[in-house]
């Protein structure tokens, strides 16, 4: 059901995101960014200076430590964002309000939302047509595209290991999981590293599965995945012990990935699906 | 003789009742999102380590089953506690701020990723403990500042403070969390029970041991003060000691039932009140029938939660109020 929406903001992007530039107007040099995966893509295709303002959890590259915080995705603080007197702002398709506020204002705006796999490259090439930056976001989107061909080249006609991505956990237990379903980015990165999604049939995002339900449907692989830049000590793996009967406990095949790569729908995406490709087919990467 | 009836008739109502709690708390776990062999689960002949009929059956089911049976009996017997204690049909644990409490705890253990374990307790539940104990301390000394035993309306309007005051803080935190987080907690609030081994179980077990000993002292003595506190002195109660003991015995199951499962929506307010439509007034009978029809209950609820969607679950919270308030209006309606 999301995925025609989600096809149909895709084009309104691709469509309004030129569009919002008409070819007389000079490539906006003030963008204020409020979604980590789109300034970690404006940073990709060399827009990084253009960027003046991003929002409260961005952490890469770098060099956004150094920029202003305007908020997060539920409290935009628009009167800071005008006070930037940005030329351009992205902002997520769910924040109404704000995009009402700088719609009045007369701000040009770039609509974002998380999708699968292709959008990320659509929406590089978007972004890169709205912030003059064409020829290098093609570039990006075209190495991440080959980085990503690259890997499922790797595992292809191995057989594919039923796997369940763990989103979150509540610290040492199994309550509360969160795994990838059927539909987004991290749905397609599992294919592309060569592994199976274990709720493939559940047409979501994210689903929150019961225990019973992961001990019934039996995965080969358990992966966590984790923002940030380190494990902490709630990301213990050791209550899934109590799930013998499950392939991937039995066979130690139970991982914790951490990085940024993992959780942000941006440019990095080739290194996580190249990442998990070497834990779920680790021979395909023996040299 | 007609009193003696009406003992009779109510023993007759908890024995009924006690008889379907167990034999909820038995069936429950044969059903499920998937289908298992019981004769395969109980086979000991196999590995256990190999065994997935088994290991749904005692890791997926039976810990949901018997949590849900502590929580739905603590929670439905401490309202009807509070209730007789602040001589208020409308209270419940949510009323002195034992649940906000909890959810302060709770949300903050999630929010800040509290990392520590107590007795192999995890820290969510550890927190939303710590919280509704907290708020227990406070309300008590509030309770105990004043010398002759407590005004329910007094405590009932503290209560009231303090929750407002919680809700503030679970507010405040909320908003320093990420999306990820804040959806998070929104989702603990709605309440779960699929705890996936038995040590919260055991942790809140002790906890409802003591409360259910305070518990079974009160009956009379909270007969009595439904007359008022002054006809309940004169005929020998001591007011102040069953106000405390009521007090404490009935935030101490809260406080566990909220750690357990989250603070389930609907139960300690309504299963109280449905059970006294059924058999009565009497204490000696609609305290242990609260506590074995929200048992039932919640057992019941949280099987339809884990089923009706599968592989979806929907949170228990939302089933305990969507199939409980109709139930009670059909019997407010019929009884009138």
């Amino acid at each position: 059901m999301r995925r025609p929406l989600l096809a149909l903001s895709l084009a309104l992007v691709a469509a309004a995101g030129p569009a919002q530039r008409p070819p007389d107007r000079p490539a906006p040099r003030r963008i204020v960014c409020l979604i980590p995966a789109v300034t970690e893509m404006l940073f990709a295709i060399g827009a990084g200076p253009q960027v003046v303002a991003v929002g409260t959890f961005d952490r890469d590259p770098p060099a956004v430590m150094a920029l202003p915080r305007v908020g997060g995705l539920l409290d935009p603080d628009t009167e800071r964002i005008l006070a930037l007197r940005p030329d351009l702002v992205v902002v997520y398709g769910s924040q109404q309000e704000l995009r009402e506020r700088l719609a009045r204002a007369g701000i040009p705006m770039f609509v974002y939302e998380h999708g699968d796999l292709a959008g990320v490259t659509a929406t590089m090439r978007a972004l890169g047509a709205s912030v003059g930056r064409a020829r290098q976001a093609d570039e990006a989107a075209s190495r991440l595209e080959a980085r990503l061909r690259a890997v499922a080249a790797r595992v292809r006609g191995r057989p594919r290991p039923q796997t369940l991505v763990v989103i979150a956990r509540e610290p040492h237990t199994l309550s509360n999981i969160y795994a990838s379903g059927g539909y987004g980015f991290l749905h397609d990165v599992l294919q592309v590293a060569g592994g199976r999604n274990l709720f493939a049939d559940v047409k979501r995002q994210s689903v929150q599965p019961s225990i019973e339900e992961i001990l019934a449907r039996r995965p080969d692989v358990i992966v966590e995945l984790r923002g940030g830049d380190r494990a902490g000590s709630g990301d213990d793996l050791s209550p899934w012990r109590r799930l013998a009967a499950v392939p991937a406990v039995k066979n130690g095949r139970v991982f914790l990935l951490v990085g940024d790569e993992f959780v942000e729908a941006g440019p990095r995406l080739g290194e996580a699906a190249e990442k998990l490709s070497r834990v779920l087919q680790p021979e395909a990467w023996r040299p | 003789m007609p009193a003696r009836a009406d003992g009779r008739r109510a023993a007759a109502a908890v024995l009924v009742l006690g008889a379907l709690a167990t034999a909820a708390c038995l069936l429950a776990p044969l059903v499920g999102s998937t289908h298992i062999s019981l004769a395969r689960a109980l086979d000991r002949s196999r590995p256990f380590a190999d065994n997935v009929d088994a290991q749904i059956f005692f890791v997926a089911r039976l810990p949901r089953v018997l949590a849900a049976a502590l929580v739905g009996a603590s929670l439905a017997a401490a309202g009807a506690v509070f209730q007789a204690l602040l001589r208020n049909p409308l209270a419940s644990a949510d009323t002195l701020g034992v649940s906000g409490g909890a959810a302060l705890g709770a949300t903050a253990a999630m929010t800040f990723h509290a990392d520590f374990t107590l007795f192999g307790i995890p820290p969510v539940p550890l927190a939303s403990l710590a919280g509704s104990l907290g708020a227990l301390v406070v309300v008590y000394a509030l309770a105990a500042a004043r010398r002759r035993g407590l005004s329910a309306t007094a405590l009932l309007l503290a209560g009231i403070a303090l929750n407002a005051f919680f809700a503030a803080i679970v507010l405040f935190v909320q908003s320093l969390a990420s999306v990820a987080d804040t959806f998070r907690t929104v989702r603990w609030l709605m309440g779960s029970l699929d705890i996936g081994g038995y040590a919260p179980i055991a942790g809140a077990l002790p906890l409802v041991a003591v409360a259910g000993a305070g518990v079974v002292s009160l009956p009379r003595a909270l007969d009595l003060m439904s007359l008022g506190s002054e006809a309940a002195a004169a005929r020998g109660v001591n007011v102040r000691r069953t106000e405390q003991v009521a007090l404490v015995s009935a935030s101490l199951a809260t406080g566990a039932a909220v750690s357990v499962g989250g603070p389930v929506s609907f139960i300690g307010i309504v299963v109280p009140h449905l059970v006294r439509l059924l058999v009565g007034s009497d204490h000696r009978v609609v305290l242990p029938a609260a506590a074995l029809f929200g048992a039932m209950f919640l057992v019941g609820c949280d099987l339809l939660s884990r089923t009706v969607f599968a592989p979806v679950e929907l949170p228990v919270g939302i089933v305990t109020a969507i199939i409980g308030a109709p139930f009670f209006l059909w019997l407010l309606v019929r009884r009138q």
